[in-house]
């Protein structure tokens, strides 16, 4: 049941109605989602969540769109695990990781965009359009399929094979032909020019607030309480605050007793306006040309920056900055641990994640939660270097000599 | 007549020129600033840009040039 009471202006606090648009016609300040916390409160409870379905739209109170029309291809509900192998090696006895690779096509985007498509049925659009360099093109294509709409996914053209083919089999791909700058500026136009449902652009009030889920599961998963520590991949800052605002929502609703989860930002070297700026002490982002192996979180001019900054100052949280050959160590690790193959956004995570025990940011008995977005099957290119294999002849004794004769020395 | 909405994000030493006076001068574009936030060594702001596409498309690429990040206000669009 959709409780929404307006689009609200996060700088003036002017409230506008639920339509596709995103900016405040005042100030130009980012609109977002402005629930009836009161109606909400009276409807929702832990046994009402866990009597619905095994998706993100259990808490469809707290969402934009209604249930009933969900565009629902089986976002959500991806394992918490415990991750005890990784946390010996760290020095953290209490260590989760939310393993988002568990989503319907592979990443995190699926939540955001489960909920951008099912609002854009709602608005009546018969187009959805993103631009993508991987999650966001799967996530879209394969929702819009679902849907049945008209679907537009605009690719730069010389992205890697596997990338550009898992989008593509969903049947609406468009290849451009262009850099990262083109594309965005072409886009842009688009959103002015054509009256589509483009997710990230005139649904991204509401598309971003699907990420919000992610916050609730790692609740209801932990025992309906919230970790001390979550540590986040950073590209535009969405996920960062809508994971602050899922677990904050469920506090004041009573759902848990609190949340005081400190908000951890991790970016890669090659891409980190984000973490830079806390590091600097300062509150806006400067925009930088991205240039780093970590292409999902490759977003020079993030959106929600400066929000996402703030988060982490007020809730003594962190930005991170990792060097870019840290990266496949730390999808390394993780799958050597834990027996989970992420994409290079997690290894920027589990490197993060790796500095801040060994700063003592985290001490060893803090609950702490992992975010791993996306699958190591999209980025193979990024560990080719760092995995070793090893050819014998077909012969018990070339075997021995290898195999057995190296794990002897 | 067309505009665009638009972000400039300024270094130290292009906030101490007149960027935005001489875009509205040297180009016919009506230039409105409705949000900024400008300190000591840095700073943006967000402006409409009234004018006709092409030279719009003009100015922003001489504004490029003396150094000033343009974006859209939604930030870059192409996501991961
Ligand atoms: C795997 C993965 N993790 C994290 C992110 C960060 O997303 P956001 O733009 O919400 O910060 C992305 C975005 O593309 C992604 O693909
Ligand atoms: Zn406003």
């Amino acid at each position: 049941m959709p409780n929404v009471q307006s689009l609200r202006c996060k700088e003036c606090g002017r409230d506008f109605p639920q339509e596709p648009i995103y900016v405040c016609d005042f100030c130009f300040g980012p609109l977002e989602v402005n629930y009836d916390y009161d109606a909400i409160v009276k409807n929702i409870s832990r046994e009402s969540i866990q009597d619905g379905p095994l998706t993100i739209w259990r808490y469809d109170e707290l969402l934009p769109a209604s249930r009933d029309n969900a565009v629902n291809i089986g976002a959500g509900m991806t394992p918490l695990l415990r991750a005890d192998n990784l946390g010996k090696e760290l020095g953290l006895n209490n260590l989760w990781i939310k393993n988002d690779a568990a989503n319907p096509t592979h990443s995190f985007k699926d939540r955001v965009v489960s909920v951008a498509s099912t609002k854009a049925v709602e608005f009546d659009f018969d187009t959805i359009a993103c631009a993508s360099t991987g999650n966001l093109a799967g996530a879209t294509a394969a929702h819009g399929s679902k849907a049945g709409m008209n679907t537009m996914v605009f690719i730069p053209a010389n992205l890697e094979r596997g990338k550009v083919l898992g989008a593509a089999v969903f049947g609406s791909v468009v290849l451009v032909n262009g850099n990262y700058d083109d594309v965005n500026r072409l886009c842009s136009e688009l959103g002015d020019d054509r009256r589509w449902a483009f997710v990230n652009i005139n649904m991204r009030p509401y598309y971003s607030e699907g990420s919000k889920s992610i916050g609730y599961e790692i609740a209801e998963q932990l025992g309906w309480r919230a970790p001390e520590h979550v540590i986040v991949p950073v590209a535009s800052g969405s996920l960062f605050t809508k994971v602050y605002k899922g677990l904050n929502e469920f506090a004041q609703l009573g759902i848990i007793d609190s949340a005081n989860t400190k908000m951890h930002i991790a970016q890669p070297f090659g891409c980190s306006p984000v973490a830079t700026a806390f590091v600097e002490g300062q509150s806006h982002p400067k925009p930088v040309v991205p240039d780093t192996i970590a292409k999902s979180l490759a977003i020079g001019s993030p959106a929600d920056g400066y929000y996402s900054v703030g988060i982490a100052n007020k809730t003594g949280g962190s930005g991170t900055v990792v060097p870019e050959n840290e990266i496949a160590e730390g999808m390394k690790l993780l799958a050597e641990t834990e027996g989970i193959f992420t994409e290079t956004a997690g290894g920027v995570v589990i490197s993060t994640l790796h500095r801040l025990a060994r700063e003592g940011m985290i001490g060893p008995d803090e609950e702490t939660v992992a975010l791993i977005t996306g699958t190591g099957l999209k980025t193979l290119e990024a560990i080719e270097m760092a995995v070793e294999t090893r050819t014998i002849e077909p012969t018990i004794r070339s075997f021995d000599e290898v195999v057995m004769g190296a794990a002897l020395q | 007549m067309p505009f665009r909405r638009v972000k400039f994000t300024m270094n130290t030493e292009l906030i101490q020129s007149p960027v935005i006076y001489e875009l509205g001068h040297k180009f016919e574009i009506v230039t409105n600033i409705r949000r900024a936030e400008i300190d000591a060594d840095s700073g943006w702001v967000i402006l409409e840009l009234e004018g006709a596409l092409d030279e719009i498309e003009r100015g922003l690429t001489w504004v490029t040039e003396q150094g000033c990040d343009v974006s859209s206000l939604e930030g870059d669009i192409l996501a991961g």
